[in-house]
C-alpha cells in the first residue's frame, strides 16, 4: 500500500512524516496545486503552518486544489489522518468536529506527551491496546481542541475520541482533554501530537509507529 | 466594507485576557471584558455575498462571530 503525504507552502513535517509512513509501507508526496491523489490508499495531512497560518491556521489550506481532492478522497471513505496543522486543516473542512484555539498559555510549547488510547478498534488504533499510553512529542501554539456544548456531548456519546492526553498532561487546555478525534464515518482522524517524529528509539519512542501501522493494517486486512 | 471578527461568548480568549492583565499592570483602571479579534476590509462588487464569504472563510463560524459594517455606516 501507498500513503500520500501532502505538502503546502509553510508545510514543514511531510519529510518526517513519509520516512515515518515509509518504515511501515510507501510513501509520496503530494503537492498542493495538483487534483491527483496519484493512486495512494490512504492520506496524511502532516504539521507545519500552511499558508503562513494566514486568516486561521488551516483556513487557506483547506480551498486547494489537492485539497478538493482529499475531501472526495475523505468522503468516499478513504483513509486520513491530519497531524497538528493537518488536524487544523481538516477542521476547518469541516470533516473533523470541532476548532483548534490558541493554547491556554498562549506560548509555543515543544514537549513529550502521554496519551491515552480510548478506542484500539477503529483504523488508526487498531495496533494500540485499549488504555495504552503512548508517549509522543507535542509542539504547538494553536492546539487548544474546542467543541461546542452539543457538538461535544455527540462525538463523545459517539465514541469519536481516541486519544486524550493523559492525567496532568494536557498543557494547552483543550476541552475533556481531547488529543485526537476522529469523524463519525471513522474514517478520518486529527491529533495535535506528532506521530512522525516518535518513530526510531534514537528520538526516545517508537509509540507514533503504532498509528501508521495501524493504518496499514486496516488496508491490508480489508484486501 | 469591514468585517468586524470576534471571538463566540464564553469561549476561551487568551490574547483578550493577557490584555487584560497587561493594561493595570502600566496603570490603567478598571478595564474589563477586553477580547482581541480580527478586522478585515475590503471593497466588494456585491455586499449581498459578504455574509457567505464570512460563514466560508473569513470566520469560523464555530468559534468566531463576525459582523459586517459598510465603512460609510462606520463614518458616521
Amino acid at each position: 500500500m501507498k500513503f500520500g503525504v501532502l505538502r503546502f507552502p509553510g508545510t514543514c513535517d511531510e519529510v518526517d512524516a513519509q520516512l515515518a509512513c515509509e518504515r511501515v509501507a510507501g510513501a509520496e508526496i503530494l503537492w498542493h496545486r495538483d487534483r491527483d491523489l496519484k493512486g495512494v490508499d490512504a492520506i496524511v495531512v502532516p504539521g507545519g503552518f500552511s499558508y503562513g497560518d494566514y486568516l486561521r491556521v488551516g483556513a487557506i489550506a483547506r480551498f486547494s486544489p489537492l485539497m478538493e481532492s482529499v475531501i472526495d478522497f475523505a468522503r468516499q471513505g478513504g483513509p486520513v489522518l491530519g497531524i497538528c496543522n493537518g488536524f487544523q486543516i481538516l477542521c476547518e473542512a469541516g470533516l473533523l468536529p470541532g476548532a483548534l484555539l490558541p493554547n491556554r498559555t498562549l506560548r509555543f510549547v515543544c514537549r513529550q506527551v502521554d496519551l491515552t488510547v480510548e478506542r484500539a478498534d477503529t483504523v488508526f488504533t487498531n495496533a494500540c491496546q485499549p488504555g495504552e499510553t503512548l508517549s509522543i512529542p507535542a509542539k504547538h501554539t494553536t492546539g487548544c481542541w474546542y467543541a461546542p456544548r452539543e457538538l461535544h456531548e455527540r462525538v463523545e456519546a459517539n465514541g469519536q475520541v481516541l486519544l486524550r492526553y493523559a492525567p496532568g498532561q494536557n498543557f494547552n487546555g483543550s476541552l475533556a482533554d481531547v488529543a485526537g478525534v476522529v469523524n463519525e464515518a471513522g474514517n478520518v482522524m486529527g491529533l495535535m501530537p506528532h506521530p512522525e517524529h516518535a518513530v526510531d528509539p534514537l528520538t526516545g519512542s517508537v509509540d507514533g509507529l503504532k498509528l501508521f501501522a495501524s493504518i496499514r493494517d486496516h488496508l491490508s486486512a480489508r484486501v | 466594507m469591514r468585517v468586524l471578527i470576534r471571538p463566540k461568548a464564553g469561549i476561551l480568549d487568551p490574547q483578550g485576557q493577557a490584555v487584560e492583565r497587561a493594561l493595570p499592570a502600566l496603570g490603567f483602571d478598571g478595564v474589563s471584558q477586553v477580547h482581541v479579534g480580527r478586522l478585515v476590509e475590503l471593497e466588494v462588487a456585491d455586499p449581498a455575498q459578504l455574509p457567505a464569504m464570512c460563514e466560508k472563510l473569513l470566520a469560523n463560524p464555530l468559534i468566531e462571530d463576525y459582523e459586517i459594517v459598510s465603512v460609510d455606516q462606520a463614518a458616521a
